[in-house]
This record gives structure tokens, sequence and C-alpha cells, in this order.
């Protein structure tokens, strides 16, 4: 299935962007992953960065050329001509004309900021998205797929071309769950879920590394997603059933440890091992949503509806 | 052995705090201490400690003491820095372990904050804003000396965690729940709440304090609108201190009952919400970073002015965008979690806020420049910070409105980028400032200047370093390499850029040795201040010899202009040559005191003690802080004179009398 592309204010500014970003990506390696972003979100957020940038630089050359010529110029120097002016100090003209300048400039940031702000915090309309639980454990990640009834340690998997959704809780401390390529990084907290909706492009693998200080063994909670066609994401989920265990309480109980371990699959989980009830904010739709995990699967409801319930 | 005293070692030294690091630090204190100990003891200084330093009042004196603990702490945060950078330049054979690298890191960003940013910024406004504004000491003189005690056995407290007991790992952020037992068992993280706590209360008092004292101290003559920036800048800050520092008291309190006494605001059992810390944090945390840069920009508008040989441009402006300013900072605290999922709303208000508070800060960079233009610029030291403050902050700020976009945030959040954009407005604008400020008032002080020549290289060598260090670190951070990592895979092409980045702080290292060879040079050969006004200064501190008498000015001076000492000095009418001895009157000065010395000692034991649980040893100590107040508000012999006769002959010694 195909997402629907947003169209939305970032293709107006498709032309100049492009020159900016085909400068820098000819300059730069694959290695700055902020600059080469491998789906929307990731996409969206690096032209916010390259518009931001651009009107920091209208204000950033003009104060260095100022400052430089003014320091040449009025050198305390014999034989210097420049005029002195001891006593002068003020000129509401060019004071006022420096009030505007940085308004200006933070207007044209302002406008797309908040914009894009709420258009990133709605999970695109898609038919079924796939939904995967994310918790941080104490120097690894367990990924869930409420939907599917798998689980995997330490690298997901998820269908290229359409958004995901994840949620995210820990049973740690606090840890952020970024894969910089996709886009940027939310917090997982415990007893709180959080949203964040990533989509891949294409297929690929992506890396992903958590931001937040956690502890000892936190520098090596490094993830890999794969993005592979729908197809294939079907075909990987039925080859998990067939081949690999189901993960029991026990299981769960070791993963708790303080240590890291290499990737791991399984069939099916335990279900009280991410929170049945959680509050998030908007990402399906309008409002505040709340998601109910018992035993017919998850129900997913949007805060409006509650009353109706 | 007894077992009590195996318990005490097993406790006081366990292993962790027993690699060579630490014992080599042990021997050094010991060392240092025994030192000390033996040249006062041979030179007989004792009870000229006891009486000149530890029970004066006095804010010079106080002003000196603040700024001695201020580099002592610039000198252990580098040094810790320099261990960081060491680690990262090498992510195959790491010199420190994880362990002692998460330790580092925090005590570094504790001690670069609260222990030099702040005592650094209240050794100037000691030093400086009595004389500035024409008082003769602080509002409240003994509270001040209590503020600088609890700062300084606060730091002291977080200091020796390194070699007793452990020190704390969580990051100056100090983020629940891996503060809390389970994750987080040993002394270290007590060490961090207990000593923060102590030295908070000295901080919030010196709010208070020079609050009052720029509100109800200045001399006749001096209206608001008279006052020079730096004391607006001083008037701003203190309100902030007193409005900020109370959520992170909440805070630390709250972790700290979580650790001793079981309860649960922020655990990850029984449905802690961490979150509820981060946002208290931050309600201070942000405000903080106004506190320790406000005072740095009141210090570049007086250096200036000075240098330029001008009036400041554009002053009611000034005013009005650091008032502004002091208001917009405690209405952006969101922007430190954009990311924890407050919302689109919430995020696009504090991401609004942010970039409201850029506006009044954009404002003053370009008034300091048309200050410039016009004048006659001097290349001194402190001025070569002014000159390298304004492109460094400026690059500080504009990266800070990048993370302010929202969206962007939400990449750049915690990666180098960010690490990048603090360190740019933390050294760039509150530590060159405070520099500049240090080289400005140093002849005030002490009675000489700092060799100048020496102080350049010191200026070049940290402007260099710092660009050196901080700029591979933005493209670190484009690169995906997140902070607080003490090592890191070779495949992301992060190690050439840490390696360059590591030579920079090395640079910096080296600014740091020849300033203090600059210092020391200085104090034996530093060319002598005889006028009193080494720069041709436009503010009343000039107007005092230096270094300046106990009793400040012998006759409180008339203010009727802004720049008050340069228009005397226009219209020649020095204090110097208006004094007749007949003028002199007997002034009262506040009375030395041993009570903020032993309070903050009392303090420390409290500290102590609850670090390890010991709770005698807590009642002794609160035993204590309540003896010392209840002496202290029972004794009121709190003044003493200084007679006509004495200040007659003070100032004929310094020609400053007429006849
Ligand atoms: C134009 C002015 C500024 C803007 C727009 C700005 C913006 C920001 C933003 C949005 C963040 C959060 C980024 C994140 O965590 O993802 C941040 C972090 C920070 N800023 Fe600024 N900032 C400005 C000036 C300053 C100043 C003047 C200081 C201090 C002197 C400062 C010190 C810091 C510190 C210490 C942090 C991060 C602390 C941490 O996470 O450990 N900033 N700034
Ligand atoms: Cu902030």
């Amino acid at each position: 299935m195909m997402p629907k592309r947003r169209r939305g204010w970032p293709y107006r500014y498709v032309v100049p962007l492009a020159m900016v970003v085909g400068l820098l990506v000819s300059g730069c390696g694959q290695q700055y992953v902020l600059l080469h972003p491998a789906g929307p979100v990731a996409q969206s957020e690096l032209h916010l960065l390259i518009v931001a940038s651009l009107a920091m630089l209208v204000v950033i050359v003009p104060v260095f050329v100022l400052l430089a010529i003014t320091v040449i110029r009025f050198r305390d120097k014999p034989g210097n001509k420049a005029p002195y002016w001891p006593n002068w100090h003020g000129n509401k003209k060019l004071e006022i004309i420096w009030w505007i300048i940085p308004v200006v400039l933070l207007t044209v940031i302002a406008v797309p900021t908040v914009g894009q702000t709420f258009a990133l915090s709605k999970l695109p309309k898609a038919k079924d998205p796939v939904i995967i639980d994310v918790t941080s454990l104490t120097w690894k990640w367990l990924f869930q797929y409420p939907g599917q009834h798998v689980a995997t340690v330490n690298y997901a998997v998820i269908p290229a071309g359409e958004p995901v959704l994840f949620e995210l809780t820990a049973d740690s401390p606090m840890n952020t769950f970024w894969v910089p390529q996709l886009g940027g990084m939310e917090y997982t907290m415990p007893n709180e879920v959080l949203p964040l909706w990533l989509e891949a492009y294409k297929p690929g693998v992506y890396w992903g590394h958590s931001g937040n200080f956690s502890g000892e063994g936190f520098e090596k909670m490094f993830f890999n997603v794969k993005s592979v066609t729908p197809e294939a994401f079907q075909q990987w989920v039925k080859k998990v059933h067939q081949t690999a265990k189901p993960m029991t309480m026990t299981n769960y109980h070791n993963l708790l440890a303080f240590n890291t371990v290499g990737v791991q699959t399984y069939s099916n989980y335990p279900s009280d091992t991410f929170p049945a009830e959680a509050n998030g904010f908007t990402l399906n739709g309008e409002g505040m949503y709340m998601i109910m995990h018992d035993q017919h699967g998850i129900t997913y409801m949007p805060m409006s509806d509650m009353s109706n319930h | 052995m007894p077992s009590f005293v195996q318990y005490l070692i097993r406790t006081l030294f366990p292993h962790d705090v027993l690699r060579p690091t630490e014992l080599g630090a042990d021997v050094m204190i010991l060392a240092t201490g025994v030192i000390i100990v033996y040249y006062l003891t041979k030179q007989k200084k004792w009870l000229y400690l006891w009486n000149e330093w530890l029970t004066t009042v006095d804010h010079k004196k106080i002003a000196v003491m603040y700024l001695i603990a201020a580099v002592a702490m610039l000198f252990r945060g580098g040094v810790d820095a320099l261990m960081l950078r060491t680690n990262l330049a090498l992510p195959t054979t790491p010199v420190i372990s994880d362990l002692e690298y998460n330790q580092v890191f925090t005590t570094h960003g504790t001690i670069m904050i609260f222990f030099m940013a702040m005592p650094f910024i209240f050794a100037l406004f000691n030093a400086v804003v009595p004389l500035m504004i024409g008082a003769r000491d602080v509002a409240f003189p003994r509270l001040n000396a209590m503020s600088f005690w609890l700062f300084a056995f606060g730091a002291l407290l977080l200091n020796i965690s390194f070699v007793i007991g452990g020190s704390p790992d969580a990051g100056w952020t100090a983020y629940p729940p891996y503060t809390g037992l389970l994750f987080n068992p040993g002394p270290g993280e007590n060490y961090y709440f207990l000593s923060l706590l102590i030295a908070g209360i000295g901080t919030t008092m010196t709010g208070v304090n020079f609050l009052v004292t720029t509100l109800r101290m200045r001399a006749p003559g001096m209206t608001l609108m008279k006052m020079p920036m730096f004391i607006w800048a001083t008037m701003a800050t203190s309100a902030l201190i007193l409005f900020a520092f109370p959520p992170l008291t909440v805070a630390l309190a709250m972790s700290l009952f979580d650790r001793l006494f079981g309860s649960s605001f922020f655990t990850l059992a029984h449905g802690g919400l961490p979150m509820m810390y981060v946002n208290l944090f931050w309600l201070f945390g942000h405000p903080e970073v106004y506190i320790v840069v406000l005072p740095p920009f009141g210090i570049f508008s007086e250096v200036v002015a000075t240098f330029s040989r001008k009036a400041l441009f554009g002053y009611s402006v000034m005013v009005v965008s650091i008032i502004s300013i002091m208001f917009l900072a405690y209405g952006t605290w969101v922007h430190h979690f954009f990311t924890m999922g407050a919302g689109p709303a919430v995020n696009a208000f504090f991401g609004l806020s942010t970039m409201l508070i850029a506006i009044p800060t954009g404002v003053k960079i370009f008034n300091w420049i048309f200050t410039m233009w016009g004048g006659r610029i001097r290349l001194t030291t402190a001025m070569l910070y002014q000159l390298a403050f304004i492109p460094t902050f400026v690059i500080g700020g504009a990266t800070g409105i990048l993370l302010a976009t929202v969206p962007a945030d939400y990449q750049l959040h915690n990666t180098y980028f960010l690490i990048a954009h603090f360190h740019n407005v933390l050294i760039g604008g509150t530590l060159f400032g405070l520099l500049s400020g240090m080289y400005y008032w140093w002849p005030k002080m002490f009675g000489h200047k700092l060799n100048e020549r020496q102080g350049q290289w010191a200026f070049w060598l940290y402007f260099i370093g710092f660009w050196v260090t901080f700029g591979p670190q933005y493209l670190l951070g484009l690169k995906g390499m997140t902070r607080r990592i003490y090592t890191y895979p070779l495949g992301f092409g992060w190690h050439e850029l840490n390696v360059i980045s590591t030579v920079g702080a090395f640079i910096m290292g080296a600014g740091f040795v020849v300033m203090v060879y600059n210092v020391v040079w200085s104090l034996k050969y530093g060319e002598k201040d005889l006028t009193g006004d080494p720069w041709d200064g436009r503010t009343l501190e000039w107007a005092l010899p230096s270094p300046v008498p106990e009793y400040n000015f012998a006759r409180i001076p008339v203010v009727t202009a802004r720049d008050a000492w340069w228009d005397m000095k226009q219209k020649g009418q020095t204090l110097a040559n208006s004094l007749r001895p007949e003028d002199m009157r007997t002034i009262e000065l506040p009375k030395n005191t041993p009570v903020p010395f032993l309070l903050g000692l009392a303090f420390f034991v409290v500290g102590f003690g609850m670090t390890f649980q010991w709770w005698v040893i807590v009642a002794f100590g609160a035993a204590g802080v309540v003896a010392s107040l209840v002496y202290s508000a029972f004794d009121y012999d709190e003044h003493k004179h200084v007679g006509a006769e004495v200040i007659r002959r003070t100032e004929a010694a310094l020609g400053r009398l007429q006849g």
C-alpha cells in the first residue's frame, strides 16, 4: 500500500532547498545521517533545520561583517581618522531596525515550526498501521508487535512505504528511542507511554541508538531497524511464528537483568509485559487517545470518543 | 580489626574509589593539605587566617574567597573535561572505565555550573556591586558570609565524593529513575543532592542580598535609570535566583526522599513520574542559564564602554531587554524536553516562547557593536574577551534557535549538537564574560594589573581552543553521535572529529595554565595601580584607590549622571580632591563573626552524615546548625567603628586629602 504523501509547506521550498541539500550532500559523506533522511519524518525535520539555518545565516553574516568593520575602523591607534563621538549613546531609528530584524527572521522560522510540529504529531491516515510497542530495558530494547504477536530484542523489522506507530515506554531508567535516518527521538519513560510515528521510504537497514544516559551499558544500546517490503514483512512474521519460541515470563525477567544481550526473536509474548493502559497524545486523529490492551488485542480509542463507549 | 572499622573502610573506600586516579587524587589532596598546614604553622598564620578571612564579613574579602574557589573549581572541572575528551579520542582503548567516565561527566557539569560559574559570578558581585553603587557593604553582610560558607562547604561535600564513598554518576541533570536506589545504590547521588541543597540555600540568600543591595543601598542621586548596566544585570540575576532556586530545591529534596525515606515520587516502582522531576528541574534550569549569562552581559556592557571610551549605546533598550529576558526566562523551560511527548500545542508554545527570548538577546548584540562604533577601541585582554564573545555568542544563540525549532530538535536533542550549543553560550558567553570581568576588575581587587601580554596569550589559547573543541561537535551531532557515551563503535565516522575536538580541549587546558601563570607572575611583578583608575573607567569603583580601604568610601558620593565617575572627571571634581580633613566622620562597619563559618561546617556535618545515613552524626550537625542560628540571633554586638582619625590618616597616606 502506498502512503499518501502529505502535500504541505515543504514542497514550496523544494527548489531552493534542493540546491542547498545538494551542496551539503555532495560535500558530506553518507555518515551525516541527519542530512540523509530515509523517511518523510526525517525529511521534514531536515527541511526545517535548513530553513532555520538559512534564516540564522541572514543575521550571522551581517553581524560578523559589521563587527569586523567596527573593530578595524575604530581601533585606538595614533592617527586614526575615523570620527570619535564619545557621547553618542542612542539612535531611535537604528534601534527600531534591530528590534525588527530578529522579529522578522524568527517569524520566518516560527510559522513553519508550528505547522510542522502539529503535522508531525499526527499519524498519517493509513489502514491498519503496524504498531510496535517499544520498551527500553536496562541496556537493551524490546520490541513487541501487538498486531502480529511477535517480539524481538535489539532489532525491529518494519514494512517500508507506510507509517509505523511506535509506542514507547521503559522498564528501566529513561532512554530515548532514536533512528536518525527515519526521524527524531522520543523519550521512553517508566509508567508512561509516548507515541512516535516513523516511516521508511524504501527497504534498508537503519541504525538506532538511545540518546539518554541510563547507566553503565548505555553506550551499547544500538539497534537496527530493518525496513522491508510489506510482503516481506508478512513473510517475516509468518516465519517467526514457525521458527521462534514464544516469550515466557522467565524470558522477560531475564531481560530485566542489568546487562547487554544480542538480538533475540520470539513468537508471541505475555500480554502484561507492556502497560495495559496508557495516556498519550494526538496521534490517530484528534485530541488525546488511549490504548487498551486486553484479551481481544488492542482497542484504540481517541479520548473524544470515550463518552460513546 | 574491630568490625566497625572494617565497616567504615568498606563504606568510605569501596573498591570503585580505590582506582589509580582516585588514589592519585587522595595522595595529592593529602600532600596539599600537609603543605598548607605546615606553611600556616611555620609562618604562624593560623590566627591571621581566622581573623582576616574565615570570620570576615567584608564583601571585598568574600569576593576574593569566592574567586579562589571558582578558579580552583575551574581547574577541577577542567581536569574532568580533559579526562572525558581523552577517552573520546581513543574509542578502542578507553583510558578510564565506563563507571569512572559516568562519574566524571557528572562532576564536570555539576562543578562547572554550580561551583565554578556561580561563585565566579558572586566573586564579581561582591567585588564590585557595593563600590559601583557607592555603598559601604552589601545590605546584609553577615548573611553574605553565610552564603559564602554554605557554598564552600557544599562544594567541599561534592568534591570529597571522588575519594570518599564514590561520586554521583547521573549527569548534572540527575534524571530519575536512574538516581533511585534500584539503579544507583551507592552514596554518590546523596552527595549530589545534599551538596546542591546546601549550596542552594547559600545561593538563594545571595539572591535576596543583592536584590536588596541594588534596590536599597545606592548612593544618593543614583536613580534606577542612572544605575550602571552591571547593576541592572545584578538585580535581574538576583530576582531570577530568588524564584528559580525553589523548584530546584523541591526537586532535589523529593529525589533525596525517594532515596533515603522510601517515597516514590519519581521511582520506577509504585507509579512514580520521572517527568515531574524533569519539569521541576528545568523550571529551575532554564532560568539558571540566564542567571549565569546576565552577569556577563552586565560585565560586557561596562567593559565595552570603558575600552571604547564611549557611553553605552541604547542604555534604555538594554534595560528593557534585560528585564524582558528576566521575565521570559521563566517561560521556556519545556524546550529542554520537547521529546517527552507533551503534545504539539505545548511544544509549539514553548518553541515560540524560546524564539521570543532570543529577540531581546539579539538586540543587545547590536547595542554592543554600536557602542564601539564611533569610539576608540583599546584591545586589552578584557576587551579581547568581549570581541570574542560577540561572534561566539551569536553562533551559540543561532544554534539555540535551531534547537527551539521543535521538529529539528527531535533530531538534535541529546546529540553533540546540543553539547556544542550550550558550550558555545556557556564558554563564549559566561566564561569569557567572567574572565573579561576578572581582568578588568583585578586591579581594583588586588591593587595591581595582570600582565597584558600573558593575558592575551591565555586569551588566544582559550579562544582558538574553544572553536577547535566545539566546532567539530556540531558535525558530530549531524553524524548522530549522542552525549554521555564513554566509547563508540568505529563505523559511524565519529573518530576523526573527536580527535580534533580533544586537541582543542588541550589547547584550552594550555590557556588555563598560562592564565594561572599570569596570575602568579603578576602577584609578584604586576604593574601597581597607583591611581585607582587604571583603565580610565566610567563607574564609581574607579573613583576609589586600589585596593579599596575597608570602609570603601570615606564620604559617600552624590551621583548626578549615568556614568558617574566619568561625569565627575569631565567636570574635574574627583572624590580625591574634594575630600577635606574636617569632613571625615566615624564610620560604622559590620563586625567579624565566626557564625557563618561554623554554620557552614555544621551543614557539612549534616550533609556528610545523611550521605551515609549515619543519623547520630546528622543529629550532631543539626544541633550545630540550630546553635549557630540561635547564637547569631541573640548576638547584638554586630558593629564596629572606624574612627575619623583613622580614616583621615588612611586617606592622607593614599594622597587623597586636600591640604
Ligand atoms: C538565543 C538564546 C538561546 C536559545 C534559543 C536556546 C535554546 C536552547 C534549547 C532549545 C535547548 C534544548 C535543546 C535540547 O535539549 O534538545 C537548549 C539547551 C541548553 N542551553 Fe540554550 N538557548 C539559548 C541560550 C542559552 C544560554 C545563554 C545558555 C547559558 C549560558 C544556554 C545554555 C543551555 C544549556 C546548558 C542547555 C542544555 C542543558 C543540558 O541538556 O544539559 N542556552 N538551549
Ligand atoms: Cu533553556
